[in-house]
This record gives structure tokens, C-alpha cells and sequence, in this order.
């Protein structure tokens, strides 16, 4: 039978406050152990949590940049379940009454085109320690630096139908909220991290088989592979006539397979209740509209300009709207040299391979968008050539000034003055009577390709610098 | 010296009649001699008391007292307090000693004020009688066969026997106003979020007040100048503003219409401490109040619906007592369940445990609707009937217990009983008002005392009153025999 697999996701994101979500400890990544814990962090007797008001203010950017429901009043709650990186023993987070609603955005599947996936809510809630197995001997330790981290969880509606698009929704999920400017995304640091809901159905069937949940699933790679995995499970399990059990499994990345939780791990019964220690979150328009008020170009709105306004194709508007650093680039190189279609060639092929080959973002290339603009201008207005161009790139890549600062110095402006060239020209054409000869036997149609030799030869003895159709019509001239 | 008000120390001190030194020692020699009767006090250093009634002297003379400068006060063991023991009354914490101030303390220091020491309890605040303690129970100084109530025992008996001026206690449903009560001394509840809980061992944060507790009115709303004002590390503590307290305490009670719910003059309540209630009643009618009859319709359903509220956000509380960061840890756990378990069986006593069990119940899944649920919405009608209420009167009067403090062991084994001696203060924590409880005369050498609640916001009515009653009686002035025997 031919199965449609269903899947949900579920990202939990960090969101880039400089201070916890319930307390005043720094959030920066990579500290010593428990050194950016305080009493709050720690659950000491007596603490109380404090909102942190631009934990809020980025859960409403989120939800606006998705077009969704944001509430005016939503409630933290408690979930409880022991486990030692939790110091309070329960979670403060959003159950019934989450601060984003429903909402929806764009995925870019792989051949282009784009598809909308919805989200059936977003809500705050802190992130837990860290529990240290190795280094101990037998014990575990705790590092609570982590524990009180604003995250948002993200909630995906069952739209997603396959690997590629699970790692495409990631892919924009992940585009969305830098641009947002609320989280850093960094996956690595576990700023974005999946769990994944996944079921199989017949195809053409409306109804929802049962589901299984994988945990923590990290990487766009893994989700892919975590994925692929789970549906040949799954399948297999239903071809066979079996059932699949509705459990939580974890994707072990080693052995790339998923298996299940152990029951100790799946805490079952949270008692969610409403958090007595903090008032309901009530916000008003005022609010709202002050936030939407600062809301960036968001990368579909973005995408779509760059395909009207600079007549871009669909692949570069998408590959240059991937992350809003490298649009913002483009646009400023765009504007610099006045030819967007170059600037989109130039940032996608020199510069993001150089930035490639140096593992570079661009948020630290060394060549400025100004820079890589007037080495265009020179282009466009013949200073240099094409290739004279990569020179001079590779040049400032190096950190040797602007284009004209480089062209300049190395005296590689293009060699444009006519009895410059005339000299250069008669000098070839003498050194190379027997080609003159062939050339002058050869036939219209061979010549074409004949005259090539000799416009190689005014090249090298120019060092590249001549101006190429300057050096055609003077050898169209003499070679008569 | 130990039987002045604390109105009379701060003039004192201030007038340099005497100096703190003189005033703390003479508490601590007191506590030192007569605490072996009480057990009021689970820690005292003496040392540090004495240290900071040095530094209060260097302040006086300088003459740059606050409001409570050199005045010793004892504060219940409940609020962390930094570099001294703070166990809450339980194993769990017996060896818990806080980096940080609570908000209250901190308070208290400024304002100059001493702190004696820190007062028993029963175990995180759950219990009527201070039986419960890790400690062991505190006694009542009017008679040691008795309990003093709880759970801030240890805070009215050492106010009651002079060990003390005053002191802090703090109320989730009666624990200021029912130990007061039965200690013969006065106790106000707060308005809920009127007193910071930053650095109070929480019970139930929804209902859980910190409160002044103290011989007369006039000391409480001294106490409670210090204490009162929002805290921003508090999200639940009110942006309302104070006012001084001690500014209207003699405003006349002329027209003042006072509600008399008959739900708290009915069937439970002792006939001798209803006399006691009546006679305070036609005190304050003598000075012009109007006594009005009222209802609180929902009484009834009071007890069950804080018993589902109070468990249950206790249950959760109580869950970072773990054995993993600080308090008790039991002796080599083989695992992590293991540590969990004995140390939380081991740490914990029988009420707290049971609380536990009935929080954790209330909650489950399943269970929720019927109860925590439809215990929040029962609160909500109980609120409601208050606030019809102070439509038609400007506070409400009645029976702080339904009786006199009964003897030691006596409810200690039967929960339900126990739990019937809050049949009156805890719907005030329910609807987050302000309560007093006055004394009001004695049934058999026994205190009783008088509840007075208001509307939110007001407690300097409820003081005002309490201090006209105890212009014209002299119930709040009378000590027991016991703490007389003291040498000074």
C-alpha cells in the first residue's frame, strides 16, 4: 500500500535575551558550569520569578511575523515532574493559555516553489539545566547556567509531509526568527531544538494514524535522517498488518535509529496548574502595535520584491533572502553599482564561495558591500575586465583597500588608448608572420576563429589589460 | 523593661532612656531562662543580636535612628535570613542556612530593628498548633498543657511571654490570627501581596501573607509601616500605596457599620467564647459602631475548598526539596529514585506528607476538574460574598476560633479536627483580605480573641478599631502568670 506520512514539529527556540526569563543571570552561552545561576535559577527556598519583559516582547514579534492570534491575556503555568536539572521541580511554562495563537508561514520546498504550513500556537516557558554524565565517576552533576533560558515552543500543525519538508519548515523557521532578530538560531548551542510528531495513513485518507513523538532532535540532518527512519518503521509495522504504538521514541544520532523512551523517562501526568507566583501576561493593542511598528521585511515579503523589483530569478531571489545579513548585502551592493543582476552573481558566486572556502558568515566578510560595489562599478564602466575583477577581489578579500585603491596600485587599469594598443597590435603581428599568413590563406569562417590567437598574444604581452574590443577592431584593422 | 510596648522602646531608645544593648540583653537573658518552658524560639544568637543592638546605640547617638532603631523583634523562622538557620520547622531544612534576606528582614534592617531570634513553627506552616515542628511543639504561656496555635506558635508565645516585643508571623489561613487568638496577643493578616513574599519558604503562594504580631494594634501598625510596600521581585505583591498606619489608629468609630456574618455565630462555636465576642461587639457599639447582620452564604464549603487550594500549590512547592542542591540529603542513596524518595520520606513529617499526597491528588490528571478547578471557582463565590458584604458594612467581626486553645495532643492524630479550628480565618486568605484577631477576654484563664476583617487594602481600619477596643479594655495588656517569674 502507499502510505502519506503526517508529520508535526515542535521547536523549541532559544530566544536572545541578554538576562533569563524569570531572573536577572546573563544567558550567554558557554560559561563555567552553575556560574550563571542565582538563587531564583537555583529554586532556593523563598525565590520568586520575575518576567522578563523582553522574553514577552519576542514571543509578540514571533507571532506577528507568522500573522497570528496574539493573546491579550495569557497565564504560566506549572508543570511538574522531578528531575535534577530541575531545580524548582516543575517547569514554569504555557499550557492552556499561550501568548501566540494561530498563525502560518512559507517553506521553500526544493524546486522553488514555495508552500504555507500552519502553527497552532507559540508559548513561553524557561528551559531546564543541563545534567553532566561523564567527569563524575558514577555521579551526575548539574549545571544550571541553562536552567530559566526563555524558549519559545513553536507549535506546527500536521502539515508537513516529508522529510525535505521538515527540514525546508526548519530551514524558514530558522530564516524567520533571525530575521526577526529574537533568537540566534544557532543549532549548535541548542538555540533550535525538534521534537517531531509523526504518523502514517493510507494515502488519499483524511483520518490521522497514530502517532509516535521523537525527542530532541537537533540538526537539519538528523531530522531528515530521524524522519526518513520513522517512516520505514512505521511502515514496515503497518505492511505487516501491526500497529504502531502512540510512545515517545529518541533519535540516537550514533547508531542513527530511534528508539524508544524508557517509561522512566516520559513523565506522564504534569499536573499543569496555573503559576500562583506570577499575574496573568495582559497586554494591550498599544503594545502590540508599538512592536509591529519595528518589524522588519519579513524573507517571503523580501523574496518577492527581489524578484519584481531587480528582476532577479526565483533562485537567486530565494538563495539571496536566505538570511536578512546577506539581503541587506546584496541590496547595499546592488545599489552601489547600479546592476542588480551582477551584484546577485558576484555575491552568490565569488563572494559566498570565497566566505565558503574561509568557513565565514557574512556577517564577518571582510569585504564590504561598498567595496565589492565599486570593484562592479569598475566592470561596468570597462576600467577592468571580468577577470582583471577577480584580482582585484581577491585583493581586498586580503584587506588591500577598495577597488580603485587596488586598480590603482597595481596599475591595473584597462589599456584603452589606441596607439598604445596600435604599438602593442603591430608588434604581435610582426613577431608572427607565418599565423599573418595562415590567417590572410583562411577563409572567412576560419579567420574568426584564427584571429583569437593573436588576440591572445596583445593580451599577455598586456598583461591582461587591454581592452578587448578595442584590440578586435585594431586587428580587424591591420590583418587586412 | 520587657513589659513596654514597642511604641515605648522606639521612644525610649530614641530619648536614650535606655540603649539597645540594655533592651536586647534583657530579652535574650529572658529567653535564656524562660524558653526551656515555651520552646518559642528554635534559634537565638545571642552574639549577633548583640552586635547589631551595638551598632543600633552608634545610630541613636548619632542620631540617625529609622523607625525601629535597637528595637529586638523575633521573626518566625520562615523568612530566610542571611547566615542564620532558617528550617521552616522541618528536618528538611535543619541545616539551611540562606545567602539571602527575605524582603521582610531586609525591611526590618533598614528600619534599625534587632532580630532576636527565630521563632518555632509547625513544619512549612502546615498545622494549628505548632505540634508539628521538627523542633517539637511549642507550649502555651498561659498555660504549658496548651497549644499556643499555629502556625506561628513560636512567634505568640514568645510576644505573649515576653520574650519578645514582637514578632513576624505569617498566615495562609489563620496562622497569625489563630495562635494570636490563643496566646492572648494581637496578630494582623495582611492584605494578600501587601507584604513582599521574596524570601518567605512558600506554602501556598496564593494565599500565604506575612503579618506583624505584637501586644497591642498600635505596635502591629508600627511593625507593619516597616513591613508593607511592593516589591518589584515580587510579581505578586501590590503597586497600591501605603499609608501610616499609625496616623488614624484614633479615629472615632462613630457610624461605622460593622457586619456580623451569622454563618460565624452558629452551631461549632464555643457559648462561652460567643459571650467573650458579644461583650467586645457591644464595646465597640458603645463607641458608636453599628452592628449590622450579615451572611457569607458559601461558609460552608470554606474548609474543603482551601483544603484542594492550599495542598495543592504546596505539593508543587514543596517538589525543589529534593535532596540535590541544599537541606537534607539522605545517607548514601543508591540512585536517583532512591535519593528522591528517602529523602523526601526522611526529610518531610506526617502532615506535610499528607498535604503532599492530597496536593499531588487534586492536581492529577483526571482529577483536576473536580477539584482544583471547581475549587478555584468555589473561591471566586467566596470572595463574591465578602464583597457583597462590604456593600452593606466596613468590616466584618466575629470569633477568630471556634474555641479557646485546647491541649497539646489532643487533634494532633485527627487531621479534620485540626483543620475545624480555621473554620473562621481561612475564607479571609481565600478572598485576600486583610485580618486581625484582638484579644477579647478569657474563657477559663484561657485568651480568646476577637476577628476583625476588611476590605481589601484597609488595614488601618481594622487597626483603628482594634486600637479604640483597646482603649476602653485591657484584655491585650494582661500577662501570664508564667512569664512573670522572670528576673530581669
Amino acid at each position: 500500500m502507499e502510505w502519506e506520512s503526517v508529520i508535526g514539529l515542535e521547536v523549541h527556540l532559544q530566544l536572545a535575551t541578554r538576562s533569563k526569563i524569570f531572573s536577572g543571570s546573563p544567558t550567554a552561552f558557554g560559561a563555567e558550569p552553575n556560574t550563571q545561576a542565582s538563587a531564583v535559577d537555583l529554586a532556593m527556598p523563598g525565590m520568586l520569578p520575575v518576567l522578563n519583559e523582553k522574553a514577552v516582547c519576542y514571543a509578540v514579534r514571533f507571532g506577528l511575523g507568522i500573522g497570528a492570534h496574539i493573546s491579550k491575556r495569557s497565564v504560566f503555568d506549572r508543570k511538574n515532574y522531578f528531575y535534577p536539572d530541575l531545580p524548582k521541580g516543575y517547569q514554569i511554562s504555557q499550557f492552556e493559555s499561550p501568548i501566540v495563537g494561530r498563525g502560518s508561514f512559507e517553506i521553500l520546498l526544493e524546486n522553488g516553489n514555495t508552500r504555507s504550513i500552519g502553527i497552532t500556537r507559540a508559548h513561553l516557558e524557561e528551559d531546564a539545566g543541563k545534567s553532566l554524565h561523564e567527569d563524575f565517576h558514577g555521579q551526575t552533576g548539574i549545571d544550571l547556567n541553562r536552567a530559566g533560558t526563555p524558549l519559545l515552543e513553536i507549535v506546527s500543525e500536521p502539515d508537513i509531509r516529508n522529510a525535505a519538508e521538515a527540514v525546508a519548515y526548519l530551514k524558514a523557521l530558522h530564516s524567520l526568527v533571525t530575521y526577526l532578530g529574537i533568537s540566534d538560531g544557532n543549532m549548535a548551542e541548542g538555540s533550535m531544538r525538534c521534537d517531531v510528531n509523526i504518523s502514517l495513513r493510507p494515502a488519499g485518507s483524511e483520518t490521522l494514524g497514530t502517532r509516535a513523538e521523537i525527542k530532541n532532535v537537533n540538526s537539519f540532518r538528523f531530522v531528515e535522517k530521524a524522519i526518513r527512519h520513522e517512516i520505514e518503521r512505521q511502515s514496515a509495522i503497518l505492511e505487516d498488518g501491526g500497529k504502531v504504538v502512540q510512545e515517545t521514541r529518541l533519535y540516537d544520532a550514533e547508531r542513527d535509529e530511534t528508539r524508544p523512551m524508557r517509561s522512566k523517562e516520559v513523565a506522564n501526568d504534569y499536573r499543569y496548574f496555573p503559576e500562583p507566583d506570577l499575574l496573568p501576561v495582559v497586554i494591550d493593542d498599544a503594545y502590540i502595535e508599538a512592536i509591529r511598528s519595528t518589524l522588519p521585511e519579513l524573507p517571503a515579503d523580501k523574496r518577492q520584491r527581489f524578484l519584481t523589483q531587480y528582476g532577479l530569478s526565483k533562485y537567486d531571489a530565494n538563495v539571496l533572502s536566505d538570511s536578512r545579513a546577506l539581503a541587506d548585502y546584496f541590496e547595499s551592493v546592488a545599489a552601489e553599482c547600479g546592476d542588480a543582476k551582477i551584484a546577485a552573481n558576484w555575491v552568490q558566486v565569488e563572494l559566498l564561495g570565497q566566505l565558503n572556502r574561509d568557513e565565514r558568515s557574512i556577517e564577518n566578510c571582510p569585504v564590504s558591500a561598498a567595496n565589492l560595489g565599486g570593484l562592479i562599478r569598475r566592470i561596468l564602466d570597462h576600467s577592468i575586465s571580468g577577470k582583471i575583477a577577480k584580482q582585484v577581489f581577491e585583493a581586498m578579500w586580503q584587506g588591500e583597500g577598495s577597488a580603485d585603491t587596488i586598480i590603482e596600485a597595481r596599475g591595473l587599469q584597462q589599456v584603452s588608448d589606441s596607439s598604445a594598443l596600435e604599438t602593442i597590435v603591430d608588434e604581435v603581428i610582426a613577431a608572427n608572420a607565418a599565423q599573418v599568413k595562415q590567417y590572410l590563406d583562411a577563409d572567412e569562417s576560419k579567420r574568426k576563429k584564427l584571429v583569437g590567437f593573436f588576440v591572445g598574444q596583445v593580451m599577455k604581452l598586456s598583461k591582461g589589460q587591454a581592452n578587448p574590443q578595442m584590440v578586435n577592431d585594431l586587428l580587424a584593422k591591420k590583418l587586412l | 523593661m520587657h513589659n513596654k510596648s514597642v511604641a515605648q522602646l522606639v521612644k525610649g531608645l530614641r530619648e536614650r532612656q535606655f540603649s539597645s544593648v540594655e533592651v536586647t540583653r534583657t530579652y535574650l537573658n529572658r529567653i535564656a531562662a524562660l524558653d526551656c518552658h515555651y520552646n518559642s524560639f528554635i534559634s537565638v544568637d545571642a552574639e549577633v543580636a548583640l552586635a547589631a543592638a551595638a551598632a543600633a546605640d552608634k545610630s541613636l547617638a548619632a542620631g540617625n535612628g529609622s523607625a525601629l532603631t535597637g528595637v529586638p523583634i523575633a521573626h518566625k523562622d520562615i523568612f530566610c535570613t542571611d547566615g542564620t538557620l532558617t528550617s521552616c520547622g522541618s528536618r528538611m531544612l535543619a541545616n539551611f542556612v540562606p545567602p539571602y534576606d527575605a524582603t521582610v528582614i531586609q525591611r526590618f534592617k533598614s528600619a534599625g530593628a534587632v532580630m532576636l531570634g527565630k521563632t518555632n513553627m509547625d513544619e512549612f506552616a502546615m498545622g494549628s498548633s505548632t505540634e508539628s515542628s521538627f523542633y517539637g511543639p511549642t507550649r502555651n504561656p498561659w498555660n504549658t498543657e496548651l497549644v499556643p496555635g499555629g502556625s506561628s506558635g513560636g512567634s505568640a508565645a514568645a510576644v505573649a511571654s515576653l520574650l519578645a516585643p514582637a514578632a513576624t508571623g505569617t498566615d495562609t489561613g489563620g496562622s497569625i490570627r489563630q495562635p494570636a487568638a490563643f496566646c492572648g496577643i494581637t496578630g494582623l493578616k495582611p492584605t494578600y501581596g501587601r507584604v513582599s513574599r521574596l524570601g518567605m519558604v512558600a506554602f501556598a503562594s496564593s494565599l500565604d501573607q506575612a503579618g506583624p504580631m505584637a501586644h497591642s494594634a498600635e505596635d502591629c501598625a508600627l511593625l507593619l509601616n516597616t513591613m508593607a510596600g511592593h516589591d518589584p521581585l515580587d510579581s505578586t505583591s501590590s503597586t497600591a500605596a501605603t499609608v501610616d498606619y499609625c496616623a488614624t489608629l484614633g479615629d472615632r468609630l462613630d457610624g461605622l457599620r460593622i457586619g456580623l456574618p451569622r454563618e460565624y455565630f452558629g452551631e461549632g462555636l464555643d457559648n462561652a467564647t460567643g459571650k467573650c465576642i458579644d461583650n467586645a461587639l457591644q464595646e465597640l457599639a458603645a463607641q458608636g459602631a453599628k452592628l449590622v447582620d450579615v451572611s457569607l452564604p458559601h461558609s460552608a464549603l470554606t474548609i474543603p475548598t482551601y483544603y484542594i487550594i492550599a495542598p495543592a500549590e504546596a505539593s508543587t512547592n514543596l517538589s525543589r526539596f529534593d535532596g540535590v542542591r541544599y537541606g537534607y540529603r539522605c545517607d548514601n542513596p543508591i540512585d536517583l529514585h532512591d535519593l528522591y524518595t528517602r529523602t523526601r520520606q526522611e526529610g518531610f513529617g506526617d502532615e506535610v506528607k499528607r498535604r503532599i499526597l492530597v496536593g499531588t491528588y487534586a492536581l492529577s490528571a483526571g482529577y483536576y476538574d473536580a477539584y482544583y478547578k471547581k475549587a478555584q471557582q468555589v473561591r471566586r463565590l467566596i470572595k463574591q460574598d465578602f464583597m457583597n458584604c462590604f456593600e452593606q458594612v466596613d468590616i466584618i467581626a466575629g470569633p477568630t476560633t471556634p474555641g479557646p486553645a485546647f491541649a497539646l495532643g489532643t487533634k494532633s492524630n485527627d487531621p479534620i479536627a485540626m483543620y475545624l479550628e480555621d473554620v473562621y480565618t481561612l475564607a479571609v486568605n481565600l478572598a485576600g483580605l486583610p485580618g486581625m484577631s484582638v484579644p477579647a477576654g478569657f474563657v477559663d484563664q484561657k485568651p480568646v480573641g476577637l476577628q476583625l476583617i476588611g476590605r481589601h487594602f484597609e488595614e488601618a481600619r481594622l487597626l483603628n478599631v482594634a486600637h479604640r477596643f483597646q482603649q476602653a479594655t485591657d484584655w491585650h495588656l494582661r500577662t501570664p502568670g508564667s512569664a512573670q517569674g522572670a528576673h530581669q
